[in-house]
């Protein structure tokens, strides 16, 4: 019982990399609990975050973690939506990615809250005009359907359920993300934002960063403890995310260019193509080139031989592209200023209309990687006490 | 099940050593009487303040009976110099209790800690609507800045 | 810093009260109905939607330099300077419009618009943002979590997050660290029949560029003035229609 699950199995390693990995995810963890811990008791005049820049590095590492969890679901959906049984022996650690992921962006949602212990109010008390109230189910509710489509897997009596449990969380996948891009989308008064677009690139970022995450995971649970994923699965699996960040830099690109063509807009568009300073150099640096051009470089100019290899090191460039993405959205968005009088030079005590600047301090790296550390953990941990890695013996490589 | 009945347990317990320890010497308010009977206080004035909050906040209903800047009014300590001590510090009228009872109070996060005397100049009160007819109304100087 | 704007009128504040008088008698049957709605409302009575409390700013006599607005608010909050510039609580402040073609420079006070259709209300994951029966857009802290929604969607930089715990609250005016919060047009004072600190200190120290009143009856001065010539909103594009309006800008 617990070792083995059908063709499933626990993970049973002694190495001391294991301890190690879990000993130093318990470190950050503790470490970013400790820097929200910092932040409630003395405010966040400690981050760097100001009446300029309201959302810093802790919402750019929960959106991250939280479009993530919804793309770590491709696999599982890959499985029992898409009728790809080769994806199926890994849809459970798909759908253990999902909730891990979900677990430590919400924790960093929470915990950034001016006033988290009140999180009850926002448990019972809610406005349905307001996309973040709609998320909150959003988000538990899906936490609850990836439960239930993990239990369909683990209860053989109930597979026949799984493809059913898992449409709806393949279409609870979807409106999860749009809420999150929505967010965005719904601020009508910003200029950078207030656009439909952002809804189809949250969708494609997670997909991108899911893709990205679930293949770091299992190859590296492979490499350091035991055996992983086959060559054939990662090149597929690499491929479709090569797809996905194709579709992300044609979005992105769609969205700059419609930008630019309203003068209108031609204001934030230079601020975050050309003068923006960080935010220019993450857009061009870390969104486009580390994040798009070269690992589609990777994935698709690679010699086979050296494709593994090749995907690894594209998800690992992706996933830092992806956080580039958001700290773009997010706090370039929020840098720029609101523009009250279209046609004046404004100036006033309150920062109007110069653009904001922002550095993140300590405690937002503390609980953005803790938050990140904590998903890690779980997943760790899960793996170990009940089956959710592919028992190899079982499933042979399928190509 | 057994949690919920653990619960309830303790709660009886300590509700019956709550009656049976000796309450703390609360330092006197103002005036001859409460708002209410002081066993009431006791026991409701946290949903009295609620109700009053909700009251306040949304409809603008602003009668004194309930309301806690009035608590603060009459609660209050002076020192001997006449200044006030602020009356959520310790041993004042309500961390006495609040200490006593264990009950974690954050209304004095917002909510001003002694009276508005000292402030007559700003606070509220005077009706001086007959103010907004006035503008615009004929010629009049101009700011010296203009 | 109000220097250059205080005028050498020290009785000016009680012959404006004679003017209103005299103009309240002039007016006759007219007159009776400003008296009636001018009229302080009781303390058990809720605010009613019969009321829009509105704002009329107008901008040619709005001195640049001159922020007597806002050192009233300050004092009347008690928003104190706590050294950080980038994260203290602004509920108004004077911005100063250069036209990029012209030159021309106009001053004006910013301040929380009390939409019809208050952009911060909708985002309120809550409900703590939201908009009284009589047009004043409050933050019920009581229910605010600090999520800072509202400060990304209101349109006019109107609010503030507080970074830090605060102390010396006014009575009237609770605030405190975690929430947040934004021009409230002196509810308690209006809830008393009394007009927004911001409105009286321009009235005796300012330029006498604010107008306040309620503009959803026409027989009263700010609804008067509206109808009577040319006014702004700010941002109208977003359709949101703003109880703060403002002349020659």
């Amino acid at each position: 019982m617990g070792s083995s699950n059908g063709h499933f199995r626990t993970l049973k390693t002694n190495r001391g990399a294991y301890w190690l990995a879990i000993a130093m995810l318990g470190v950050l963890v503790a470490a970013g609990y400790a820097a929200a811990h910092a932040m409630e008791t003395e405010g966040h005049w400690i981050t760097g975050m100001n009446n300029q820049v309201v959302w810093g590095l802790p919402h750019v590492f929960a959106i991250f973690l939280i479009v993530s969890a919804s793309g770590a679901l491709n696999v599982a959906s890959l499985s029992s939506v898409f009728g790809h049984p080769e994806y199926g022996p890994w849809a459970r650690l798909s759908g253990l990615l999902a909730i891990c992921l979900l677990v430590g962006g919400l924790i960093v949602l929470v915990l950034d809250l001016g006033r988290p212990e009140r999180l009850v109010v926002a448990m019972t008390h809610y406005n349905f005009r307001s996309i973040f109230a709609w998320n909150i189910f959003l988000y538990t509710g899906f936490l609850l359907v990836v439960a239930v489509y993990l239990w369909t897997q683990f209860q053989r009596n109930l597979s026949e359920w799984t493809g059913r449990v898992g449409l709806l969380a393949f279409a609870w996948r979807f409106v999860l993300t749009s809420g999150t891009g929505a967010i965005f989308g719904f601020l009508v008064a910003r200029q950078f934002y207030d656009a439909a677009i952002l809804i189809p690139m949250f969708i494609v970022l997670s997909l991108l960063l899911g893709s990205a995450i679930f293949l770091l995971v299992s190859v590296l649970l492979g490499r350091w403890f035991e055996d992983g994923p086959g060559a054939d699965f990662v090149v597929r699996l690499g491929r479709l995310m090569g797809i996905f960040i194709a579709a992300e830099l044609f979005l992105v690109a769609a969205f700059h260019l419609t930008n630019l063509y309203a003068a209108e807009h031609h204001g934030v568009e230079r601020f975050i193509l050309l003068g923006g300073g960080a935010i220019t150099a993450l857009f061009w640096g870390g969104q486009v080139i580390v994040g798009a051009l070269l690992p589609l470089g990777l994935l698709f100019l690679m010699p086979a031989g050296r494709l593994v290899g090749g995907v690894v090191a594209a998800a690992m460039l992706a996933i830092v592209g992806g956080l580039a993405q958001l700290y773009v959205v997010i706090i370039g968005g929020q840098s720029y200023p609101l523009v009250l009088f279209p046609g004046k030079r404004v100036t006033s005590s309150f920062h109007d209309g110069e653009a904001a600047s922002y550095l993140p301090a300590t405690p937002e790296w503390l609980l953005g990687v803790g938050g990140v550390a904590l998903a890690l953990l779980l997943v760790l941990l899960a793996i170990r006490v009940l089956p959710f890695l592919p028992d190899n013996r079982h499933f042979r490589s399928p190509a | 099940m057994i949690l919920r009945l653990a619960v309830t347990g303790l709660g009886a317990i300590m509700a019956v050593a709550a009656a049976l320890a000796d309450p703390p010497e609360l330092p006197r308010g103002r005036g001859d009487a409460c708002v209410a009977p002081t066993d009431v206080m006791r026991r409701e004035h946290m949903d009295f303040l609620l109700h009053q909050r909700d009251r306040t906040v949304h409809e603008g209903i602003r009668t004194a009976r309930f309301s806690l800047s009035g608590c603060v009014d009459c609660h209050v300590q002076q020192n001997v110099d006449g200044s006030y001590i602020p009356v959520d510090a310790p041993e004042q009228f309500c961390d006495t209790c609040h200490r006593y009872a264990s009950v974690k109070l954050d209304c004095f996060e917002c909510h001003a800690t002694t009276p508005s005397t000292g402030l007559s100049a700003l606070a509220p009160g005077a009706r001086d609507f007959a103010g907004i007819l006035s503008f615009g109304g004929g010629p009049r100087p101009r700011p010296a800045g203009e | 810093m109000t220097a250059s704007c205080s005028r050498d009128h020290p009785d000016r504040g009680r012959r404006r009260l004679l003017a209103g008088a005299a103009g309240l008698a002039a007016l006759g049957g007219g007159g009776f109905s400003i008296v009636e709605l001018a009229r302080a409302k009781d303390d058990d009575e809720a605010v009613s939607s019969l009321v829009r409390w509105g704002l009329l700013i107008d901008t040619a006599r709005c001195a640049t330099g001159c922020d007597a607005c806002v050192t009233a608010c300050d004092t009347e909050h008690n928003l104190e300077d706590l050294g950080r510039p980038l994260t203290d609580a602004q509920w108004i402040r004077k911005v100063d419009l250069e036209d990029t073609e012209t030159g021309h420079v106009t001053s004006l006070p910013m301040l929380c618009q009390h939409c019809e259709h208050p952009p911060c209300v909708d985002v309120c994951p809550t409900g703590a943002s939201f908009r009284r029966e009589d047009g004043i857009v409050l933050v019920d802290k009581h229910t605010c979590i600090g999520c800072r929604y509202c400060v990304m969607a209101c349109p006019y930089k109107a609010r503030s997050f507080i970074h830090e715990a605060l102390h010396n609250q006014r009575p009237w005016s609770p605030r405190g660290k975690g929430t947040v919060e934004s021009c409230n047009l002196c509810v308690h004072r209006v809830d008393k029949g009394r007009i927004p600190a911001c409105v009286e200190a321009c009235a005796t120290d300012g330029g006498d560029a604010m107008l306040f009143g309620d503009i959803s009856d026409p027989d009263s001065e700010i609804a008067t003035q509206l109808r009577a010539g040319p006014s702004t909103q700010v941002r109208a594009d977003l359709g949101l229609n703003t109880g703060v309006r403002y002349r020659n800008l």
